[in-house]
Order: C-alpha cells, then structure tokens, then sequence
C-alpha cells in the first residue's frame, strides 16, 4: 500500500459533488489522465447517488463512507458503503436501463457505468444491513507527452 | 462546482444551455425549471446546448429521457448540440443517441429546426 484515506459524511445530494472531488483531489498523486480522472468522479457520483436515493431511500441523516487505497503499482481501490436498506437482487440491479425508481427519473444507468469504468466491481450487500461496493482500477503508469 | 442553466426562447425553440455540473443533485433543481419553462412558453422545440458542461452521470441521462418525452408528446423535437468527448461517451453507453439527434453546435441545431437566423 502507499497511501489511503477515509471520507464519511451525511446522505445528503449537495455531497455527492464534495465526494467525487475529494477523490478527485486524491488521486493527483496517481498523476492519472484527464479521463481517468473523469471515470473516477463518475463512479464515485454514481455510487455515492444510489446509497442516497435507494440506500437511504432520501433520509439525510445516515452516513456514506469512501475508503480509497492507492497500491505501489498505481492500482487504485475504492470501497464505498452504506448502512441503508440493502438491494434484494444485485443481478436485477446491475441490469442495464434498469431501475425501482423510474418515478425519479433514474435512467438504471449506474451499475452499467461503474463496471465500465471500473476493472471490477463487487457487490456486497444484506437486505436491511446495507451495501457495499469494491471497486479497482489500474491507472496507466507513465505518460508520454505528445507535442 | 453547480449547475446554472440559462433558458432562451427563438420563435418556436426554447434554447437551454447548461454549464458546470450535473449530477442527481443539479437533476432535480434542473427537471423541474425545465419542466416550468415547457409550460410558460409557446415552444415546439428544444435545442440543449451542453458546450460548458464538464461532468454528468447517469442522473442527467434521467433528466434528458424525461423532458425527451415531454417533448415528444408535444409533437416537437429535442436536439443536443456541443458535447465534449467524456459527455459524449455517457451518451453513447446509454444508447441516447439513438433517440436523439445531435448538431454540431446550436447554430447548426437552429438551422436543423428551420430557425431564421
């Protein structure tokens, strides 16, 4: 391991930007490209959004916790979870344009994009106990300049 | 960084420009001025001009499926001009483009609706 940090804060939407750019700021030190940065925030956008809307069902009183570890050989590791009501099916959940809540306009999107972005992705999750999600990336390790 | 969104009417289109970021937070302010603003003006239809947008996730692909439909239903079109390459890539993977038709920039989206210019 090289480096690690933890982040908790409330369920609340205005954290799902603090969220990604905290780990956005963290990641620097990866020097990643300006697409992994972007893959980066949107997955942890995508995560921290379904703890809120689906985890804590829109309560702003519970805690979403990031552990994000960064490995010697540039892999980066994000754990993500919630003490919310859990995902009863998680291969129903990860289906692509699938959602519980379409009232909300939820595209079912999520899933979809955090695997694509991510080189894994694990859910763990208890109906009632909450969910949690492990996810890695391996960010390239040198850049060549272009000029 | 938030979301501010600017809304602007050209005969029958309403023009919306999005700058910033839009997540489900931004989602829901942005779903409901939008909503508002189809209801006060006489449009047909919608030019979303996302040249200043730098982040969106899947929440706004929500938002954009939503008022796509309002449009739809109203016999209009919504056209999406000026999208960068990590915003164009959220398209793609959500297979929008095969609903929605995207211009170049929002002279060529006026253009495409038979706006005077």
């Amino acid at each position: 391991m090289k480096n690690e940090m933890e982040l908790t804060f409330l369920s609340v939407s205005e954290n799902e930007a603090f969220a990604r750019a905290t780990v956005g700021a963290f990641i620097t030190q990866l020097d990643p490209t300006m697409d992994e940065l972007t893959e980066i925030k949107t997955v942890v956008s995508e995560a921290v959004t379904n703890s809120i809307i689906h985890g804590y069902e829109g309560k702003t009183t519970c805690h979403i916790k990031i552990k994000c570890t960064i490995f010697k050989n540039n892999e980066l590791e994000l754990i993500i979870s919630d003490q919310g009501v859990g995902i009863e099916n998680i291969h129903e959940a990860k289906e692509p344009l699938f959602t519980s809540k379409p009232q909300l306009e939820r595209s079912g999107m999520g899933f979809t994009i955090m695997e694509s972005f991510m080189d894994s992705l694990e859910v763990f999750s208890k109906t009632g106990h909450g969910t949690t999600l492990i996810m890695k990336k391996q960010l390239t390790k040198t850049k060549t300049v272009c000029h | 960084m938030s979301l501010t969104s600017d809304f602007k009417v050209i005969e029958n289109v309403l023009v919306v420009r999005l700058s910033g970021e839009l997540d489900h937070h931004e989602a829901v302010i942005l779903r409901e001025t939008w909503q508002r603003k189809l209801r006060e003006e006489r449009v047909q239809h919608v030019i979303l001009n996302l040249e200043e947008m730098t982040f969106m996730d899947s929440s706004g692909i929500g938002v954009l499926l939503g008022r796509y439909k309002e449009i739809i239903h109203m016999g209009g079109e919504l056209v999406v001009c000026s999208l960068n390459p990590a915003i164009r890539r959220i398209f793609e993977m959500s297979g929008l483009f095969k609903i929605i038709r995207l211009a170049e920039n929002e002279q060529f989206a006026l253009d495409s609706l038979g706006v005077a210019s």
